[in-house]
C-alpha cells in the first residue's frame, strides 16, 4: 500500500495531510521547499509582496527611494570549511540578497544560537570572519540578539541575519521585466561552495584546492548598476538549488523560455572531479558568490567587460539567453550538441550508489 | 571526437534499414545518455533502452520493506547510500522513518558505518548493501574489518546482485528484444571483459564496453552499430583504461571470501538463479536479516508502478499511467523515479515526462 501523501500528488496543500513532517529536503531550496511555502506558508501569511518570494522584500519609502529587507537563517556543517565559514556566510548572504534586489545595503542585524559546550575561541573565531565579510563589504552589523539552547539541542552555533536597504524609485528590477532577447550574464565558475561543504563533510580526508565562493558582491553589482543600471532588467544570487534551480525560476516567473549554452557556463576542472566524485551535477549545486544578470542583449558585452575589472567578477560571460516561447520552460545546449531540461532540483542532495 | 563518433553511429544507421535497440545496464549509463543530451543526438533508427542497471531499482520490493522495519527499532542505526533513503516502501520510506525520529543516516563509505559502530558499542549499527560487483567488495571489506575489530553490533542487509544473470534472464525470457549490450563500465573494472563473452558466443549478442563520459558513450554505441551494419558478433573493451581481461582480483578474492551465489529475487524480473550474492555461513552472524529475525521479504509492487517493466525495457515511462501525473520525483512511487540513476527520474527530468520538444529515441517513443 502507498502512503496516502503519495497518492494525492503533486498538490499544493500535500504537506497539510494527516500525518506528513518536515523532511530535511523541505529545506533544500528546491522544489519541496517550494511545495512547503506554497502548502504552507503562504495560506497563512500571503500577501502582495511576500508571494513574490523574491530574495528581499521592496518596500514603499519616500519620492525618491523603497526600502529593500530580507533575512536569512545559516544552519551550514561544518561551520569551517576552504574558503570560508559560517560568520562569512551570514554575511555574505544577506548583503547578496540586497543587492540583487538592487538596494544598497545600509545595515545588518545578527542573531545567534549558540548550543551549551561551544568553545568561546569558535565563536571568537565566526565573530572574526563576520567583522571582516561586514568590513569587506562596508555593511556594518548595527544590532543583534544572542541565545543559548541546551547542549543536544542545536549543532553547535547558527546565525540569522537580516539587513535593510535602499533603492532608487526607479530601479525597476522584476521578473516581469526580463524579455525575450535577454541574455543571461553570470559572474563566474559555479559550484564551488555547495561541492567545498560536501567534501569537507563526507569526505573530510580528500584534500583538494577547492574552496567556497562566499563573498558579498555588493561593489561588484553597485559598479554593474552604476553604469548600465537601464539595462538591467533582473539579478537573483545563484544560492542553493544551483544555476539550474536558478534558471528554472527564471523561465517559470517570466514565462519564458530559456536557454543555457554548457559550453559556456564556467566550471573549474577541481569543481567538475568533486561533482563526478560525489556524484552530484554543479549545476545543481550551491553557490555563495554567484549572481546571475539578466540583461539587455545589447549591453551584455559591455557589462561583462565591467564586470570582468572586478576581483569577483574576472570569469564573468553570457551564459544563454531568452526566447521567444512563451513556454516557461529552461533548456541546455549540452557540450556535444544535444539538449535537454533543466528543471529545479528535488531538494536534499542525496549521492549515488556508485 | 564526440562529433566524429557520432558521425559513425549515424553512418552506420543509415546503412541498417531496421530500427535497432540496444541495452545499457549501468545506472551512470542511463544518467549520462540523458544529462548530456546524448538521446537527442541519436539516429532514428537506433535506440538506447536502459536495462536492469540501477541499483536501487532493481531491489526487490520485500527487501526496502524488511530495511524500512529494521529502521523502526529504536535500538538500531541503519546506515545507507543515499539513493535509498526515499524508495517508498509498504510502511513509509527510509527518509519518513527518519523524519519520524529513527536513527538513519546517510554515507558516502561503508567504512563510516563501521567507524560509527565502534565509536557506538550501544548501537546496533546495520548498513543497506545495495548494488552490483561494484559495491559488493566494499561490503566484504567493510565485514571483514567489523571481524578483525571484534564488532558484535555491527552487521548488513545485503541484497548485493550480479549483473551478467540478469542479463542471461533478460534475453532468455524473450520478452525484450535487444540487438547488442553496453556494457557497463564500473562493474567491468571489478569483473573484467571476459564474463560477457557467454553473451557473444551463446546468445549472439554484440556486447561493448564502455566508460560514462559523452565521448566514449557515443564511441561505444558506433562501435555497437558498426557490428550489426557488418553483421559482427564480437566482444569489444572500449574502456581498456579502467577495465581489463580478468578485472581486479583483489576485489574478486573479496567477493569470494565471504559471500557465494544464491537464488535472488530481482524487481521486474522475479527470482534469477545464482545471481544475487549472500554472506557464506561463516559470516552469518553479520548477516542483519538473521540478527533481527526480519520478517521474510513479501513480494509486490507499488499498485499500478510499472517500475519493473521499465528497467527490464519493455515498457518506457510514459506508458506508466502513474508516470509524471502521480508519481514525480517530488512524490515519488516506485524506485526508478527515486534515484537518481533510475530511469522514469531521468526521463522526467531532463525531458519533462516527454513534454519536451526534442524528439527522443528511447524505447516505444517511435513504435
Amino acid at each position: 500500500m502507498i502512503r496516502d501523501d503519495h497518492q494525492a500528488g503533486p498538490t499544493l496543500t500535500s504537506p497539510r495531510s494527516n500525518g506528513a513532517r518536515i523532511s530535511l529536503a523541505h529545506g533544500g531550496g528546491g522544489q519541496l521547499t517550494d511545495e512547503l511555502i506554497g502548502g504552507l506558508v503562504l495560506p497563512r501569511l500571503g500577501n502582495g509582496l511576500l508571494n513574490e518570494l523574491l530574495d528581499s522584500a521592496v518596500l514603499p519609502l519616500d519620492a525618491q527611494h523603497r526600502l529593500a529587507l530580507t533575512i536569512d537563517a545559516y544552519v551550514v556543517t561544518p561551520w569551517r570549511f576552504a574558503g570560508g565559514d559560517i560568520g562569512r556566510l551570514a554575511v555574505s548572504g544577506t548583503v547578496n540578497d540586497l543587492s540583487v534586489a538592487g538596494a544598497k545595503p545600509l545595515g545588518l542585524a545578527l542573531s545567534m544560537i549558540l548550543a551549551e559546550g561551544l568553545p568561546q575561541r569558535d565563536l571568537d573565531v565566526v565573530l572574526a570572519s563576520v567583522a571582516q565579510a561586514s568590513s569587506e563589504a562596508g555593511v556594518p552589523v548595527v544590532t543583534g540578539d544572542t541565545k543559548v539552547v541546551g547542549h543536544g539541542q542545536a549543532d553547535g552555533i547558527y546565525l540569522i541575519t537580516a539587513g535593510v536597504g535602499v533603492v532608487p524609485t526607479d530601479r525597476r528590477l522584476h521578473p516581469d521585466s526580463i524579455k525575450a532577447g535577454d541574455a543571461l550574464i553570470i559572474n563566474g565558475p559555479i559550484g564551488e561552495h555547495g561541492l567545498t561543504v560536501m567534501l569537507a563533510r563526507e569526505m573530510p580526508e580528500i584534500d583538494s584546492v577547492l574552496r567556497s565562493d562566499v563573498a558579498p558582491l555588493n561593489h561588484l553589482i553597485n559598479r554593474v548598476m552604476t553604469r548600465h543600471g537601464g539595462g538591467v532588467h533582473f539579478m537573483r544570487d545563484a544560492t542553493r538549488s544551483g544555476l539550474a534551480g536558478l534558471a528554472a525560476d527564471l523561465a517559470k516567473q517570466s514565462g519564458r523560455h530559456i536557454t543555457l549554452d554548457e559550453a559556456v557556463i564556467p566550471v573549474r576542472p577541481e569543481a567538475r572531479h568533486a561533482a563526478d566524485m560525489l556524484g552530484l551535477d554543479p549545476l545543481e549545486v550551491a553557490n555563495e558568490g554567484k549572481v546571475v544578470i539578466v540583461a539587455d542583449r545589447n549591453q551584455a558585452d559591455q557589462i561583462v567587460a565591467t564586470m570582468r575589472e572586478h576581483e569577483l567578477g574576472k570569469q564573468a560571460c553570457v551564459i544563454g539567453w531568452v526566447g521567444d516561447d512563451g513556454d516557461g520552460i529552461c533548456e541546455l545546449n549540452t557540450l556535444i550538441g544535444g539538449r535537454r531540461i533543466i528543471q529545479k532540483p528535488y531538494g536534499e542532495q542525496l549521492p549515488r550508489i556508485c | 571526437m564526440v562529433t566524429e563518433a557520432l558521425k559513425r553511429l549515424r553512418e552506420a544507421a543509415a546503412a541498417i534499414d531496421r530500427p535497432v535497440k540496444f541495452m545499457e545496464v549501468c545506472g551512470t549509463h542511463t544518467m549520462s545518455a540523458f544529462r548530456t543530451g546524448l538521446h537527442s543526438l541519436m539516429p532514428d533508427n537506433v535506440q538506447l533502452l536502459s536495462g536492469p542497471g540501477c541499483p536501487v531499482c532493481v531491489t526487490a520490493q520485500g527487501d526496502i520493506d524488511q530495511l524500512i522495519e529494521l529502521a523502526a527499532d529504536r535500538d538500531v542505526t541503519v546506515c545507507t547510500y543515499g539513493d535509498m533513503m526515499r524508495v517508498p516502501g509498504q510502511r513509509g520510506s527510509l527518509a519518513a522513518a527518519r523524519a519520524e525520529g529513527a536513527d538513519v543516516r546517510v554515507v558516502y563509505s561503508i567504512m563510516d558505518a563501521v567507524r560509527y559502530a565502534a565509536e557506538h558499542h550501544g548501537r546496533q549499527v546495520v548498513f543497506a548493501a545495495v548494488g552490483f560487483e561494484t559495491t559488493a567488495p566494499s561490503t566484504a571489506a567493510a565485514v571483514l574489518e567489523a571481524e578483525r575489530q571484534n564488532l558484535d553490533n555491527f552487521s548488513v542487509l545485503a541484497t548485493h546482485k550480479r549483473v551478467l544473470p540478469a542479463m542471461k534472464a533478460l534475453l532468455e525470457s524473450g520478452k525484450v528484444e535487444v540487438d547488442g549490450f553496453l556494457c557497463p563500465g564500473h562493474v567491468s573494472v571489478i569483473i573484467g571483459s571476459e564474463p560477457y563473452r557467454m553473451i557473444v558466443d551463446d546468445y549472439h549478442k554484440p556486447c561493448v564496453i564502455g566508460g560514462f563520459e559523452d565521448v566514449l558513450m557515443a564511441v561505444a554505441l558506433a562501435a555497437l552499430t558498426e557490428q550489426i551494419r557488418d553483421g559482427a558478433t564480437a566482444l569489444v573493451n572500449l574502456y581498456p583504461q579502467a577495465v581489463t581481461r580478468r578485472g581486479n582480483i583483489v576485489a574478486q578474492r573479496l567477493i569470494e571470501t565471504i559471500y557465494e551465489p544464491a537464488d535472488t529475487r530481482w524487481r521486474g524480473l522475479g527470482v534469477i538463479p545464482q545471481s544475487g550474492l549472500v554472506l557464506k555461513p561463516s559470516y552469518q552472524t553479520f548477516d542483519a536479516a538473521r540478527r533481527f529475525e526480519l520478517s521474510t521479504p513479501e513480494d509486490h509492487d507499488p499498485r499500478g508502478c510499472l517500475c519493473g517493466q521499465v528497467i527490464t525495457g519493455r515498457k518506457t515511462p510514459h506508458e506508466c499511467k502513474l508516470f509524471a501525473r502521480v508519481c514525480t520525483p517530488i512524490h515519488p512511487i516506485g524506485p526508478c523515479m527515486v534515484s537518481s540513476e533510475g530511469t522514469c527520474q531521468a526521463w522526467f527530468k531532463y525531458n519533462r515526462g516527454g513534454l519536451h520538444p526534442t524528439p527522443l529515441t528511447t524505447g516505444a517513443t517511435r513504435q
